[in-house]
């Protein structure tokens, strides 16, 4: 359905391009309804996504789990192009699954480590507790989550683990313009 | 007010992490879809882009074999058999300024950055299918029309040539995002 057949595909040529045009390939799906209409597919799917939550726990159990090992692989064999990988990856999983699985805190923690991971200029010479401290409170979020009056805890956790990286980050990277404006740039990306 | 026929529409998910897949695709039954094909890495994607021609296709970025970056160039070469236009798009955990920069400029139609939500995926689906952008063919550029709106009087060097309005003024996404903090 996404494709036209090349007779509906217009070419405009100019100087240093060309605009291509073509009827709407998706239009056959949109439909018109009253402003009344009750159907809420977000609504929808947003009970579905509740109804997994059971699940949740046990999935970033997984996740955990998977972040521990790859630790456990750069105190093994030092910062290789694969355990380098591969503990970043996992950082980076969690970064973006934890918020949805209800851990938000372990979500900014991971964050924080992609960070240092990605603009450390030499990976050896981060202090092993700049690491340790992210994987151990990421670990202990997620294990101890269940208790409500852990939560502020483990989001003030967050926050000084954060301002701690981005010191180091800035500190290590001062004769690094490109990748200090990188590391005090908001992010933008949007996610709503 | 306009509603999608989800279940006229085919997708391609394509993330290498099973949780997320699982919430993708539930998130996407739920909207109505039946058609939901998945690949866990960008190899098997590009494959089963092929196979299946899917009306949309939503990736990860960061995947095994070739990542998902990689798998919107190759989705995106005008003179391929298969079809160039379909909108993808990236579902990711980054979501700094530059990579944002470097998914537009690889021909990606919607960044969506995680944690997800319903409503985000929901509004990057309907605009896609709503507000589809023409295509522009540069010398080093395929994919979709990377302007966002139609300001005129915009003076910036990557002006193109030829066009009434030929480039847009606009501030810059980091303007943009200072601005509203």
């Amino acid at each position: 359905m996404a494709k036209n057949s090349a007779k509906d595909i217009e070419v405009k040529a100019f100087a240093t391009h060309q605009v291509i045009t073509q009827p709407n390939p998706l239009r056959k799906v949109l439909r018109r309804v009253e402003e009344k209409d009750l159907d809420d597919p977000v609504g929808r799917a947003e009970q579905a996504l509740a109804s997994l939550s059971g699940e949740f726990k046990d999935w970033m159990a997984i996740e955990v789990q998977r972040l521990s090992a790859a630790w456990t692989a750069v105190q093994k064999d030092g910062f290789t192009k694969k355990t380098r990988d591969e503990l970043f990856h996992a950082a980076h999983d969690i970064k973006g699954d934890a918020a949805t699985f209800g851990f938000a805190s372990a979500a900014g923690i991971a964050e924080s480590l992609c960070r240092v991971i990605e603009h450390a200029p030499d990976l050896d010479k981060v202090p092993a507790e700049l690491f340790t401290h992210h994987i151990n409170a990421i670990l202990a979020i997620v294990h101890e989550n269940t208790r409500l009056d852990r939560i502020s805890v483990s989001a003030e956790l967050s926050r000084r683990l954060r301002k701690v990286a981005d010191d180091y980050l800035a500190h290590v990277n001062r004769d690094r313009p490109e990748h200090l404006e990188m590391i005090l740039s908001p992010n933008i990306a949007p996610g709503e | 007010m306009f509603r999608i026929d989800f279940n006229k529409l085919r997708f391609l998910v394509c993330d290498d992490n099973p949780h997320m897949r699982r919430i993708l695709r539930t998130l996407l039954h739920s909207f109505g879809a039946r058609e939901v094909y998945e690949a866990e890495d960008g190899a098997t994607a590009l494959e089963m882009y092929s196979h299946y021609v899917p009306d949309i296709v939503i990736t990860d970025w960061a995947m095994p074999i070739f990542d998902g970056l990689e798998l919107a160039q190759m989705i995106r070469q005008p003179e391929s058999k298969g079809n160039p236009y379909a909108p993808i798009i990236m579902l990711t955990g980054h979501s700094e300024k530059r990579r944002v920069t470097v998914a537009r400029d690889a021909g990606v139609t919607e960044f969506l950055a995680k944690p997800i939500s319903a409503k985000g995926l929901y509004q990057r689906i309907l605009n896609v299918v709503a507000n589809p952008r023409p295509f522009i063919k540069t010398k080093t550029y395929f994919g979709p029309d990377r302007r966002r709106n139609t300001n005129s009087a915009y003076m910036g060097p990557e002006r193109r040539v030829g066009e009434k309005h030929e480039v847009l003024q606009q501030p810059s996404l980091l303007d943009k995002a200072r601005s509203s903090i």
